[in-house]
């Protein structure tokens, strides 16, 4: 799996246009380079499959990414994603593959899979900022609480194994292919147009981007600058469940996290 | 160090004082010094003469040039013409370092040492004493044990954290920290600002002590009481020049405010030199009011009342606390004591939402800072405030926006390419306006303006107060800071002057002019000043420095 995760800024955070647009640019050739050189010395890089292979592979760090987008927005930085992608994708298991009770009926235990692990991932998001705002903790350093104790939970849901399983109704998010597309593509796609038009259309968007031009002018207009960050910091770990379903679907063993 | 004794020196210092322009025993000299940035001039033609053993006040509004001109003296930055002498020799330092090895040490405002580590490290941060090679921590501590007795802290612990004592030790230890290079001239920059009153007598006991031991000090404040305390001589700037060099025993106060602000007493009040109209707004119900509010060290005890369709104005000298009476009126800062009404009722506001929900707009005093995003647009930075409101199901409707948008570009009269274009590309009174606009589009029912017209130009300026003026008109009530006479005299119906974090005066308009004002600044009222006199007395505790206010002259 790739590592590095390539953050789109909204181009006015650059220190100034120019030097926005040669930042904007810059990736763009490496890119292009990367295209190039594949299609020369790769063989049947240029095929549908070869793509879908790699859009699959790219789909939960661009969703990673979307939550990431707006916590850098505010100007913080969310270092626990790794973490909490490993809390959903030992949970997720746990949950289907459990004998007791109305989780043994798969028509409770499949939709509550997909649900109750992004919704933990959120919660531990709204954590992270109230680390942050209620406590002016840095976000660097508060996060960095569940990007160490995370993987810790994570082996303790799982008891540090996770046998492994099939179950095509819950891995259908990592593997299904609706139109000969793989769903989480779409998924990402959905999340990436949604996040875009809160950034330029929405209130809620507005100030997020406000909080990160000027925190200070942004608290004396009067925005709620605590409810942005804490909301901000939930949806981060919200999209951090979704990749940590996708992940644990592609690949039923413990997710590594080691990549933050 | 100076060889003659403390008796000596003062006498040779007063004689000095009669024969002007030759002050050979002058142990700083800066003459001519200019400096620009960019350009613009911070610093033209300064001149700075500090005696030996001599305890010398440096004042100045904001921007007049002080901190430059120390920064200069001190090696932060080079200066583009001027000489200046230390002890006798032309020098040109080129570091703080290198003017600390000379005897020019500086203490800043905000304490510049290291709050988790020992005292003792602080005090020899750059210099830790080695022995082959490691730190030599029985010599470190046993040195900062000694220099530390000099002020009377003999029994603070060397090796405990910084951060762990309080604020005064720490300033003291900062003190130490420049007085233990061997300094002959102290630079000490707002040294009082987070000291209560028993700490500055402390300060100043270690200023007289300094001097004693032949060591000059450069004193920086604000608050006049402290350099009569404690000051011998008084340079001010004003514009980047210094305009006056005098002995504190010749000059009053109230001579002194009309120096640093640039006015003559007794100057005949020049009329439409602002944008301001003659019409007198009639007061209507009080729409905010604050009863003695309190916060910190600069907000002491602050009562203003603000009506409807009336423009009340705030003066007072560099941290007199008006900027700080205004972010409390506009929910910026939470009181710690008095009390605050909105049409009568009492009320609380624990953020600015609270108060812009009251309807109360506020202008910051520092547009970068707290005003525009500087890379969002005229439009977002515009509607900033008002976003809310013209949204439908949390998504903003564009047309509502650009109609309000395009509106107060019309009615300001704001000179932009486009609502797209980034706020930064604005000039600077163009960047107001938006500002105004900003609390404007709330529809206040009052307004808390800080400086609204600084580093605005002329042009841009006159417009801003016309506007004020006629939105008072309108009905709106406008609180208005001002460091600018003219606009407080020509603008205000009412004028309320504070002085150390109170106010101390109300000036009805018949009553309005700079030299009551002016007055003000300086005395407060008379209760008010026998409460200086008090401290100030209190403060002079061991030596008899000359009160010098009592002398002719």
């Amino acid at each position: 799996m790739a590592r590095t995760a390539r953050l789109r800024l909204p181009a006015w955070t650059g220190a100034g246009r120019l030097r926005g647009f040669g930042q904007a640019y810059g990736a763009l050739a490496a890119l292009a380079l990367l295209v190039l050189y594949n299609v020369l010395f790769t063989r049947d890089f240029l095929s549908l499959n070869a793509l879908y292979v790699n859009l699959t592979q790219v789909a939960p760090i661009v969703i990673v990414a979307v939550g990431m987008t707006l916590v850098i927005a505010t100007g913080g930085i969310d270092l626990s994603v790794g973490s909490l992608m490993a809390i959903s994708g030992a949970l997720a298991p746990l949950i289907f593959l459990s004998q007791s009770g109305l989780l043994s009926s798969n028509a409770v235990a499949i939709p509550l899979a997909f649900v109750l692990p992004v919704l933990v991932a959120g919660m531990f998001g709204l954590f992270n900022g109230g680390l942050i705002t209620r406590f002016g903790i840095q976000p660097i350093i508060a996060t960095l609480v569940l990007f160490i104790a995370g993987r810790g939970i994570a082996q303790v849901l799982t008891s540090g194994q996770l046998k492994a399983f099939k179950e095509p109704a819950f891995q259908y998010i990592g593997l299904g292919r609706p139109l000969g597309i793989p769903f989480q593509v779409v998924l990402a796609a959905l999340l990436v147009a949604l996040a875009a038009f809160a950034l330029r259309r929405t209130v809620f968007g507005r100030q997020v981007l406000a909080i990160g031009g000027n925190e200070a002018a942004a608290r004396l207009a009067g925005i709620p600058v605590n409810r942005v960050k804490l909301a901000v910091y939930g949806i981060s770990g919200l999209c951090a469940g979704v990749a940590g379903l996708i992940a644990i679907a592609i690949t039923p063993r413990p997710i590594r996290t080691e990549s933050g | 160090m100076t060889t003659d004794g403390d008796g000596g020196s003062q006498t040779s210092e007063l004689r000095r004082e009669e024969v002007d322009g030759d002050r050979g025993g002058s142990l700083l000299r800066m003459r001519g010094i200019d400096k620009s940035f960019g350009g613009v001039p911070a610093v033209r033609d300064a001149s700075l003469e500090v005696g030996r053993t001599e305890v010398h006040a440096l004042v100045g509004q904001n921007g007049a040039g002080k901190s430059t001109l120390i920064k200069i003296l001190t090696g932060v930055y080079r200066r583009d013409a001027g000489e200046i002498e230390f002890d006798g020799q032309p020098v040109e330092f080129s570091s703080t370092q290198q003017a600390q090895t000379s005897g020019v040490s500086t203490i800043y405002q905000e304490i510049n040492l290291v709050a988790m580590r020992s005292v003792s490290e602080n005090v020899f941060l750059g210099r830790e004493p080695r022995r082959l090679g490691a730190l030599d921590w029985r010599q470190m501590n046993a040195e900062t044990h000694k220099i530390l007795g000099r002020f009377g802290l003999e029994d603070v612990d060397v090796t405990r954290p910084l951060g762990s004592l309080n604020v005064a030790v720490q300033q003291m230890v900062a003190i130490a920290r420049a007085v233990s290079y061997d300094a002959r001239l102290v630079i000490m920059d707002e040294p009082t600002s987070s000291l209560d009153e028993r700490e500055v007598a402390t300060l100043f006991d270690v200023i007289r002590a300094l001097k004693a031991s032949g060591v000059s000090t450069i004193f920086v404040s604000h608050r006049l009481d402290e350099l009569y305390a404690v000051c011998d001589r008084v340079t001010v700037m004003r514009d980047g020049q210094t305009v006056a060099d005098l002995p504190m025993s010749e000059v009053t106060k109230l001579e002194l405010v009309a120096v640093m602000l640039g006015k003559e007493l007794g100057e005949v009040r020049r009329s439409g030199a602002t944008g301001f109209g003659e019409g007198a707004h009639e007061a209507r119900d009080a729409v905010l009011e604050g009863q003695r509010l309190a916060r910190g060290k600069m907000l002491r005890d602050a009562s203003v009342r603000v009506g409807g369709g009336e423009i009340v104005g705030l003066a007072g000298l560099l941290g007199a606390g008006r900027t700080e009476l205004a972010r409390v009126l506009a929910g910026a800062d939470e009181r710690e004591g008095g009390e605050l009404r909105v049409a009568g009722e009492p009320t609380d506001f624990s953020s600015p939402a609270d108060a812009i929900k009251a309807r109360i707009g506020y202008l910051s005093e520092d547009r970068k800072t707290f005003g525009i995003v500087p890379e969002m647009s005229v439009r977002d930075n515009l509607t900033l405030a008002l976003l809310p409101a013209l949204s439908r199901r949390g998504i903003v409707v564009r047309q509502d926006q650009e109609r309000v948008v395009n509106r107060f570009i019309e009615r300001l009269g704001i000179k932009t390419s486009g609502p797209d274009q980034p706020i930064r590309e604005l000039s600077g009174g163009n960047q107001q306006k938006v500002l105004i606009a900003r609390a404007l589009a709330l529809e206040p029912r009052l307004l808390i303006l800080d400086e609204p017209t600084r580093g605005v130009d002329v042009g841009a300026k006159g417009e801003i107060q016309g506007l004020i003026n006629e939105l008072a008109d309108d009905g709106l009530g406008v609180l208005m800071i001002s460091s600018e006479l003219e606009e407080i005299t020509e603008g205000a119906n009412r004028v309320v002057v504070m002085r150390d974090g109170r106010t101390v005066a109300e000036l009805p308009r018949a009553d309005v002019s700079q030299e009551a004002i002016m007055a003000a600044m300086a005395h407060g009222h008379e209760d008010e000043e026998l409460d200086g006199a008090a401290t100030a007395g209190a403060n002079e505790a061991p030596p008899k420095a000359p009160e010098p206010r009592e002398r002719d002259g």
